[in-house]
Order: C-alpha cells, then structure tokens, then sequence
C-alpha cells in the first residue's frame, strides 16, 4: 500500500448519509493495514445545514482534519454543496458528484452516498471485496443488495 | 490480546472506562460530550442522565465517596451548572476515582459560546488531562483514574469537539489497578466542609497539588517529545499537538499530556534547547500565560487565533505572526427546524403576535431562523424564565405583557424549576407566560432520554415526571396542554387569553419530535415486550 497521506473530504446536507459514506472510507483504509483518521462536526447539523467530513489515510496521520486547499478528493452529495467545497480541493484534486451519476438507475435515492463512495473506489487502490465487506458490515442485512448495486453502479460511471 | 479498533475520541474514554472498571457513569446531554455515557451503556457499563450538570457530579461525588469509580461528562457550559460542588469536592477528596470530564467547543460547532475550561483546573485546583486523539483519550482515561485514587483527589479531564468526534486507531490494554470494593468509610473531617475542617482540606489540596507537579516532572509518558530541530521549538496539548506536528516538519514539539500542574522543569529543559519557542493552544492563552509566569522566555498566539479552532493552515499562520485577515470559508446551509417539527407552528404564532421572545437552549432556538425570527434572547440553560421575569418587572405595560418564556421539556428539567419558583414568588404586576414545548426528548444533542420522558438512559422503562403535575402543585394559575400542530386556532386563542390577563400561566405544548417519533414507538413495544414476559 502506498504509505503517502491521501485526503479525502465528503460533503452534504444533514440526513444523506455523509457521515455514514465517510465511516466506510475508514473503515476500509483500516483494513488495509493504513493509519486512518476521520473527523466531522455534528450537533446542529442533523437539522439539514451543511454537514462535512474528513477522512485522512496512510503511513502515519497527524492531523484529523483535511489542511485547507489540500483534499485529493471532495465527495459531494448534493450538487448545491459543490460550490460551498470546492475550494477545499487542491489543484488538480478529483471532484466527485452526483452529476456524475444517472441517479435514475439507483433503485433508492438513499443509497447515492454508496454510489458515490463506488465512484471514488475506482480512483482509490483498494479492491472491490474490501469496500463490499465494509458496506455490508456497516449497514443492516436488508439494505446490502440496493448499496451493492448502488456501489457498482458508481463504479461503472467513473469508466 | 486485543485487536486495534477504530473509534471516536468518546468511545474510546467508554471503552476505556468499561476495562478499567468503572461503576458509575453519570451526566447530562451535551455536544460534544454525550455519545460517551451512551457507548458505556452499549458496551454494558452503568450509566444514568441527571437533570443536570450539578446533580450529575453531586451523584459522582456520593459514588466516588463510596469507593466506586466514576465517571462524570458533560459539555464545557455544564461545568459552570457544576462549579459549586466542583470546588469543594477539591477540598475533600474522594475514596474512589472521580473522573469529571467535560467537553470544550472552540469554533462553537454547537455551543453558546467558547469558553476555555482549562481555567477550573487552576480556579478550583485540579489535576487536569488533555488527550490529543483517541488512544490517548483511552490511555489517559485509566490513568485519570490512577491519579485520582494514588492522590486521593478528583481529575479533571479536558477535551474538544475534534478529539470527541475524530476516530482513530485504537489499541486496549489491561489496567494495572483494579478498583476497590463500594462501601463507605466515615471521615467526619475529610467529608464534612464547615469552616473548621475545610481551613485544613484547603492547605492538605495545594500540598497534594505540589506533589502533583512532581509526578508530571517525573512521568516520562505524561510529556513527550518529538525531537526534529533545534531553531523552532512548539510547546503544545490537545488536538493542536496534531496540527502542529503537520504544520511545522521542522520544529520540535512537546506534547503535553496533563496540563495541570505543568512538569515547569521539563518545559524550561525544552525551551533553553530551541532557539525560539512558541505556545501553540486553541482558546485562551492558557498555557503561554501560565509559562510567563513561571519566567519561561516563549511566544505566543497573535489575539485573532483566541477564536474558533485552530487547524494545520492556522497553526502554520501562527507560527509565522500571520495577522491578515483570514478568509472565512464559503457559509453553507444554516440549519433549520425540521418540515414537520412541532416547534414550527409555536414560532409562527409568537411572531405573528409580535411577542417578545425569551428562548432558550434546544432545537427551538432555531426559532430565531426566518421565517420565524421569532426568538430575542437566548443565554444559557433554563435562562428563558428568570429573564423574562426580569423583563416583565421593570418594562413598560404594553411592552412587559408581549414577553412569553420559551423552554424545551429536558431544559425544563435541567433549570426550568426554580424559574416557575421564581415566577410564583416574585409574581410580576402583569404576569407572565412560559411555553414548554414538550417533545418528549433532549431532541439537539440526538435524542436523549431525560426525567420526564418515562424512560432511562437505555430507553428500558423508569418513573415519569409530569410537568404539567409540577408545575401546579407550584402554584402556578394556569395550566393547560396542548398540541399546537393540531389545534392551531384553539392554541392561538389561549396564547391571547393568558398574555391579556395578569395571572401567571405555563402552556405545555405537546407533541413529540418528528425525528424521535419512531424510536419512541420501538423503545414502547420493545419495553412492553418485555414487560409481558
């Protein structure tokens, strides 16, 4: 595994699953063996303001919270928090939003963070089983199959 | 062996409170504080919410006198509901550990304000710890523990909003004191604070205090350094430890561990070994005042980085002497009462009345957002009755007979009591009104159980306060219940009647959090499962 710190922020309203989508990221990053850490703001937000969440992996993390312009990758789940974030990527950092997908596809709209954490799978190095295994782990048993397809079908937009 | 675990800064003081043996956790709500008390009990461990900060370290106190381990938490503006027995339980001591934790917010990422909670471990004279991320949360938890019972002295635990709510990799380890036996030992000097005894607790705390700095001198774990150069040396606790330690690759760092009393010899060691040396905090200039006064030659902090968080760009701009303004990150979406929250109709009543609005601490203050902007003032815990009581003494007729009281039903618990006191013992000439918008939970800081919901902290069954029964047994004129959402005209019409007459009035209006609406239908059947069997 590459032991460089990769900086990963996620971006929403209260409610979509940001926090959740960042929660699989780590927990994914952990698996592989990688020092991980992952900050968020809650409280207030619940109530549907912005909410967002860092997530930093590799050989060794010091700081929990992505430094200002430094994101390799910003995860936005709503298309109005684009504008809101995007100064948190540094130059040539990867964007990835829901224009990216055809939303119509998912079989419920809920299950677009996973989707979206599909897209940033397949710009990330960890294989395929990782992610799924974490997805179902951290999600009840009835919800795998929607999240799996949903995952997939991110992937398959970043082709 | 354990395995590493990936775990919140407030898990990871739970779980080290489950291995070290704690018997008691006990507090109130409060961001960034709660989720610790709630993964205790996950993970099997006691613990209980109180009405209050107060009576939450007024029961860790018995516990802690009983020999038990204990836990305290609750969010930085608790410890001021808690500072009178905070004080005095310095004096006395405890028989078990007594950890009082609580939970700073720099930024405000959810608070009233900013205050810096490190000065109750000088004020009250306290030893103090600092994690700066989740293993030391775990590590310095157990020894918190440790301390208390070796100096027979209660710890204060000091944390932020970004090492409760960070996760990180986390190892467990088996504590190497196991905790003695509940039971009580008569100690009429040591427990009992009239003046008599406490002249000699006072002088018995700052010998213990002396001893204390020795122990931080001495502990080699407690202050850690991170040798990288000899030009810029960073003198650091808390999550800043983190960011200084990206911001600047070239400085030698110490990090702090327990920031009360300072190891003074270990820090003079460090800063005749750097050429320059700098205090790097959030909040206050603490420490760097502290090490003033010991004689100690280090900069500070530029007055603009006192407010909000610090992060690896503003420790590096700190470090250079960076005052120009900084640019403040895009807003977002400020948040909102939820479509179909019951607070909604209340606020829409109260504007269209033109009241003046005493709100309080909860979700409704967001009644203060348009299209309500329906809130005037808004201060602390319970505040929303005593200052329109204020209010209502000294304003003008026409003016005082517009101001209305608005409380939440876990505020109400908290410090809305001796408000209804106050508003039947010192009645105003024209009355008054409170509004308790019962939702039946501690809706802001994520649905917690509180005395009046009929639940415990486990959501399993417990006794039920019934404000509505309170407060007239107080002696409150009018009491009534309502749901506003469903009868809206019918709620109007009373919210007219009571402010026109001079009585003193308190409305509940009722109907539980759109948010909480189907966890407390879980929690009821699952309970009445139970009860069946």
């Amino acid at each position: 595994m590459n032991q460089n710190v990769i900086n990963v922020v996620f971006a929403g309203l209260g409610g979509q699953g940001v926090l959740k989508a960042s929660d699989i990221l780590a927990e994914v990053a952990f698996a592989a063996g990688l020092d991980v850490k992952k900050s968020e703001v809650h409280g207030m937000s619940q109530r549907g303001g912005s909410v967002s969440s860092d997530v930093r992996y590799g050989g060794k993390v010091a700081s929990p919270m992505v430094p200002e312009c430094e994101a390799d990758y910003l995860v936005v789940l709503d298309e109005t928090q684009v504008p809101v974030n995007e100064g948190r990527l540094k130059e040539g950092g990867c964007l990835i939003a829901p224009s990216m997908i055809d939303i119509s596809r998912l079989q419920n709209p809920k299950s677009l963070n996973v989707a979206l954490l599909g897209a940033l799978s397949a710009r990330l190095e960890f294989p395929r089983d990782w992610w799924i295994e974490v997805v179902k782990s951290s999600l009840p048993a009835k919800l795998h199959e929607m999240n799996i397809a949903a995952f997939d079908l991110g992937v398959e937009s970043m082709k | 062996m354990y395995e590493k675990q990936l775990l919140s800064g407030d898990e990871a003081i739970a779980q080290a409170c489950l291995d070290c043996g704690v018997k008691m956790g006990v507090g109130y709500p409060g961001t960034p504080s709660t989720e610790i008390l709630e993964y205790f009990s996950t993970l099997g461990g006691h613990s209980q919410w109180a009405p209050n900060e107060k009576v939450a370290l007024e029961v860790g106190i018995g516990s802690a006198f009983s020999n038990a381990r204990t836990l305290v938490t609750m969010k930085h503006v608790g410890l001021n509901v808690a500072a009178d027995p905070l004080f005095t339980v310095a004096y006395t001591g405890t028989d078990g550990g007594l950890v009082i934790l609580s939970a700073d917010d720099p930024g405000m990422a959810s608070s009233q304000n900013e205050q810096d909670n490190r000065n109750y471990a000088v004020a009250a004279g306290l030893p103090m710890f600092e994690p700066a991320d989740s293993q030391e949360a775990y590590d310095l938890t157990i020894r918190a523990f440790e301390v208390s019972e070796q100096w027979k002295i209660p710890v204060l635990f000091r944390i932020t909003t970004r090492v409760c709510h960070s996760k990180c990799i986390v190892m467990r380890r088996t504590p190497a004191s196991a905790p003695g036996k509940p039971h009580f030992e008569r100690n009429v000097k040591g427990k009992v604070m009239v003046p008599a005894f406490a002249r000699p607790a006072h002088r018995e705390l700052r010998r213990k205090l002396a001893e204390l700095a020795q122990y931080n001198n001495q502990s080699a774990d407690l202050t850690v350094e991170y040798r990288r150069g000899d030009r810029l040396g960073i003198i650091t606790s808390g999550i800043s430890v983190q960011h200084s330690l990206d911001a600047a690759p070239e400085a030698s760092i110490l990090h702090l561990k327990m920031t009360y009393p300072l190891p003074l010899e270990r820090i003079s060691k460090f800063v005749d070994s750097v050429e320059r040396c700098v205090v790097v905090e959030e909040g206050d200039p603490w420490l760097e005042k502290q090490l003033r006064a010991a004689g100690l030659h280090i900069g500070g902090k530029p007055e603009m980085y006192r407010f909000g968080e610090l992060s690896v760009g503003r420790v590096r701009r700190l470090l250079n002497g960076d005052v120009s303004p900084e640019t403040a990150p895009p807003a977002g979406k400020p948040p909102q009462l939820c479509p179909g929250c019951p607070h909604r109709k209340v606020f829409d009543v109260l504007r269209d009345m033109g009241s003046i609005v005493s709100g309080d601490i909860g979700c409704y203050t967001l009644g203060v957002m348009p299209p309500f902007s329906a809130m005037d003032t808004c201060v602390c815990m319970g505040a929303s009755i005593g200052v329109a009581l204020g209010m209502r003494q000294v304003l003008p007729e026409e003016e005082a007979r517009r101001v209305v009281s608005v409380i939440g039903d876990s505020t109400f618990m908290h410090s809305g009591l001796t408000g209804i006191v106050d508003m039947v013992y010192n009645r105003p000439p024209t009355g008054h009104l409170v509004l308790i918008l019962d939702n039946h939970t501690t809706a802001m800081t994520g649905l917690q159980e509180h005395a009046g919901t009929g639940r415990k902290l486990d959501h399993t069954p417990a006794p039920q306060i019934i404000i509505e029964d309170v407060v007239r047994a107080m002696g409150v004129d009018h009491v009534d219940v309502i749901d506003p959402t469903a009868k809206p005209a019918e709620f109007t019409g009373l919210v007219a009647r009571r402010l026109a007459s001079n009585d003193i009035s308190v409305i509940v209006a009722r109907r539980p959090c759109i948010l909480a609406l189907v966890k407390i239908r879980q929690y009821e059947n699952l309970n009445a499962e139970q009860g069946a069997k």
